[in-house]
């Protein structure tokens, strides 16, 4: 069975994959948990989602998560393909689908997905990781935390460094005041 | 000026561990070259034709003396002796091993320096006004916005992996030194009448094979909402650029295809649903940031000083402050520029030994502070007139005191074929033969401002679509031949260049701009500039001139 990273906090674990992702030229088995594209959601979602099994959707970088929206609370789990890591629209499209789209669930990253981009990944609200380059979920969780401060907020609850700037400055923060100046 | 806090500094240095990592699992086969291309670009990293070059950042254009000093220890040490400062105020060394990258990023971090971002499909380095904080024309010092706009951009979740590179530059005085609409976002800080700060925003400005000035998609923006704003024009970009073709892919060609309204539309549309409060920064952060560029007390001086106006009956100091000192806001002080352009030594570059010195004199003489200008020279930004005498007679005998600054020898010339990959011909030959040709002070000085650009390939690094005289590489059957076009600027009164006819070889370049320089002579009126007389005339009386005097 193929495996996934799932990414809990400050936790990382590998878990089997339970879905089966059906290409748009198959036909969808008889039982079972299935991730499909946005084009057959759209046309059997109603039939699929009311039979009784776990759904997801499968979308492309050009394809819009707005289009999703009425079908969110329904769905199991979002995988977001990437073409090729260099192709960084699925970035774009996770923070929307948590932001402001406000989806809870499974966020998945399938395609090209390589333990150097991790960071990004998790910053922008990616949950659980298909690598294709053989990484562990250690080296995944050592990658997303190889840095101690980040400078934006993100669809993760990290507070950038201008937060943790104010919290020194107020006696709030770990690190010594006379280390902080400008 | 601005030091990073313990914060940035963790930064960098996790920043140089993860690349120290990446570069062991390169070197020892874990990933490919593929794989790493990407992680190294965004260290700056490029695989040349020698060798590695390495780009390093000089955010805002600002280096303390303890960063000019280790830059030229590092060309000391890992390369030849020299560095090579760029259009875009980097500075590059040309003749770096792999091995040796993740040491150098070391030596760069211990003194707040670093390489992110420099290259990649990322928002690069931000340039600024070079004479940021000392001019009298600002209203505010455009470095705290880069430096709020550095932060944001720092790693970008979102924005790292975008259709292609995405270059800023801001403004905030009246004259635009900054070529900020040849950017893919320029930004012009000014303030409305009620005395609030705001942004005009310009986007989709690019050279490169289709060149673009950028449009305006908003008069004013208030400056506080400023990075929430960019967050809103990157997503739209990053959603809808296309991917599919490298050549298509520069934001200039999204609002080019979408028109400006309608991009306009998406970007206030997506800005209306973005939490600016989670993006834009808290006032206490820009106050913070605004304190940390408030320059060193001045001495009080007095207006003018007896030593300087002195030191002026040598007439080549003379010339020395007609070109390269200009009126700083505090009276009694000036702005220095040093030229790295001396006729027949290559643009840009500076020894070791050089930034030493300039290091040593900014000590004594500027506050300690030194700038990179877009044109590829250096500043010292706080100057007592009564020193500049001091200081020209330092930069003399090392070859920086050139009083050429906007003249004809004062080109910007990309490294070109000596060096880069893409290029179609070489830059750097060229413009030495150039310059060799007017290298007559007096002569350059009579000619007047006339700025030349030169390229090795249409990618325009060396900006030749801005030149008064552009110069372009092009590969003719395999061998270098050069277009020429004329016109072109990327101040206040930015416009593209425009070809002049057909291409020739590089021996007839000199001959071809002494020729275009004598029709100009012929035909000015009282106070034009080159480029007046070309855009009065138009094109017609230069093509005349040097296509029959080829022929
Ligand atoms: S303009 Fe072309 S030749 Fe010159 S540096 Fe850029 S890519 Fe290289």
């Amino acid at each position: 069975m193929p495996q996934l990273i799932k990414i809990e906090g400050e936790r990382a674990s590998t878990v089997d994959d339970l879905f089966t992702f059906v290409a748009d030229e198959d036909a969808v088995p008889a039982a079972g948990d299935v991730i499909v594209t946005l084009a057959r959601l759209s046309s059997e979602g109603d039939a699929l989602l009311s039979s009784g099994r776990r759904v997801g959707v499968r979308l492309q970088p050009s394809d819009a998560v707005e289009d999703l929206a009425y079908d969110l609370g329904a769905l199991a789990v979002i995988e977001l393909a990437f073409a090729k890591f260099r192709d960084g629209r699925p970035y774009s499209s996770a923070r929307v689908l948590r932001g402001r789209l406000n989806y809870q669930g499974e966020l998945r990253a399938v395609g090209d997905v390589l333990r150097e981009q991790a960071l990004h990944m998790v910053r922008c609200g990616f949950n659980a990781f298909e690598p294709a380059d053989g990484s562990t979920a250690e080296q995944w969780l050592a990658a997303a935390h190889r840095y101690r401060h980040v400078y934006q907020r993100a669809a993760d609850d990290r507070e950038p460094v201008f937060v943790e700037r104010a919290q020194i400055a107020s006696g709030l923060g770990h690190n010594r005041p006379d280390e902080v100046g400008v | 000026m601005y030091r990073y806090d313990s914060l940035d500094k963790e930064m960098l240095t996790d920043r140089s561990n993860e690349f120290r990592h990446q570069a062991a699992r390169r070197l020892s086969g874990e990933i490919t070259e593929d794989q790493f291309k990407p992680l190294r670009l965004m260290n700056g990293l490029y695989l040349q034709l020698h060798a590695y070059m390495l780009r390093i950042a000089i955010p805002f254009g600002t280096l303390n003396t303890k960063q000019l000093r280790r830059l030229a220890w590092v060309a000391k040490t890992y390369d030849k002796g020299y560095g090579h400062f760029t259009t875009r105020t980097n500075l590059q060394l040309h003749w770096i091993k792999l091995r040796d990258a993740p040491d150098i990023l070391d030596a760069l971090a211990e003194v707040d320096l670093h390489a992110i971002q420099t290259s990649g499909n990322c928002i690069r380095n931000i340039t600024a006004d070079p004479y940021a904080g000392a001019t009298a024309d600002e209203i505010d010092d455009p470095r705290v916005w880069v430096e709020a706009m550095r932060q944001w951009s720092t790693n970008h979740p979102e924005y790292s992996y975008l259709p292609r590179k995405f270059k800023i530059a801001v403004t905030a005085a009246e004259k635009d030194r900054a070529a900020i609409r040849s950017y893919d976002v320029g930004l012009h800080l000014r303030r409305t009448r009620d005395g609030e700060l705001s942004f005009e925003v310009m986007v989709g400005g690019g050279q490169g094979r289709t060149p673009y000035l950028a449009k305006t998609i908003r008069e004013h923006l208030p400056a506080g909402r400023l990075l929430s704003y960019l967050d809103a024009v990157l997503r739209v970009y990053n959603r809808q650029s296309r991917r599919d073709n490298i050549h298509k892919q520069r934001i200039k060609i999204l609002v080019a295809t979408l028109g400006v309204e309608e991009f306009t539309r998406q970007v206030e549309a997506e800005w209306a649903l973005i939490e600016g409060a989670d993006i834009d920064l808290p006032d206490t952060e820009l106050a913070r940031i605004r304190a940390a560029f408030m320059p060193c007390a001045f001495d009080p001086q007095p207006a003018s000083s007896p030593v300087f106006e002195a030191a002026k009956a040598d007439p080549e100091f003379a010339r020395f402050t007609r070109r390269n000192v200009h009126p700083h806001k505090v009276p009694g002080y000036a702005i220095v520029d040093i030229s790295l352009k001396v006729p027949g030594e290559t643009p840009g570059d500076a020894s070791s030994e050089q930034m030493d010195l300039v290091a040593d004199l900014a000590d004594a003489y500027s506050q300690g502070e030194v700038r990179i200008n877009y044109t590829q020279n250096l500043v010292l930004p706080h100057v007592k007139l009564a020193d500049v005498p001091a200081i020209y007679a330092a930069l003399k005998p090392a070859g920086l005191a050139t009083a050429n600054m906007d003249l004809i020898t004062d080109i910007i010339a990309c490294p070109g074929l000596d060096y880069c990959t893409l290029a179609n011909a070489r830059a750097i030959p060229v413009a030495q033969s150039i310059a060799k040709r007017f290298a007559d002070p007096e002569r350059a000085e009579q000619i007047g401002d006339l700025k030349i650009n030169i390229s090795g390939c249409i990618n325009a690094c060396g900006h030749h679509h801005l030149g008064a005289i552009g110069i372009l590489g092009v590969d003719k059957k395999g061998e270098e031949y050069y277009q020429l076009s004329l016109g072109g600027s990327g101040g206040d009164d930015a416009e593209l260049a425009k070809i002049l006819g057909p291409a020739m070889s590089g021996p007839a370049i000199p001959d071809a701009i002494e020729t275009l320089v004598e029709t100009y002579i012929v035909h000015r009126k009282d106070g034009e500039r080159f480029l007046d007389t070309v855009r009065r005339t138009g094109l017609q009386p230069f093509k005349e001139a040097v296509y029959a005097s080829a022929d």
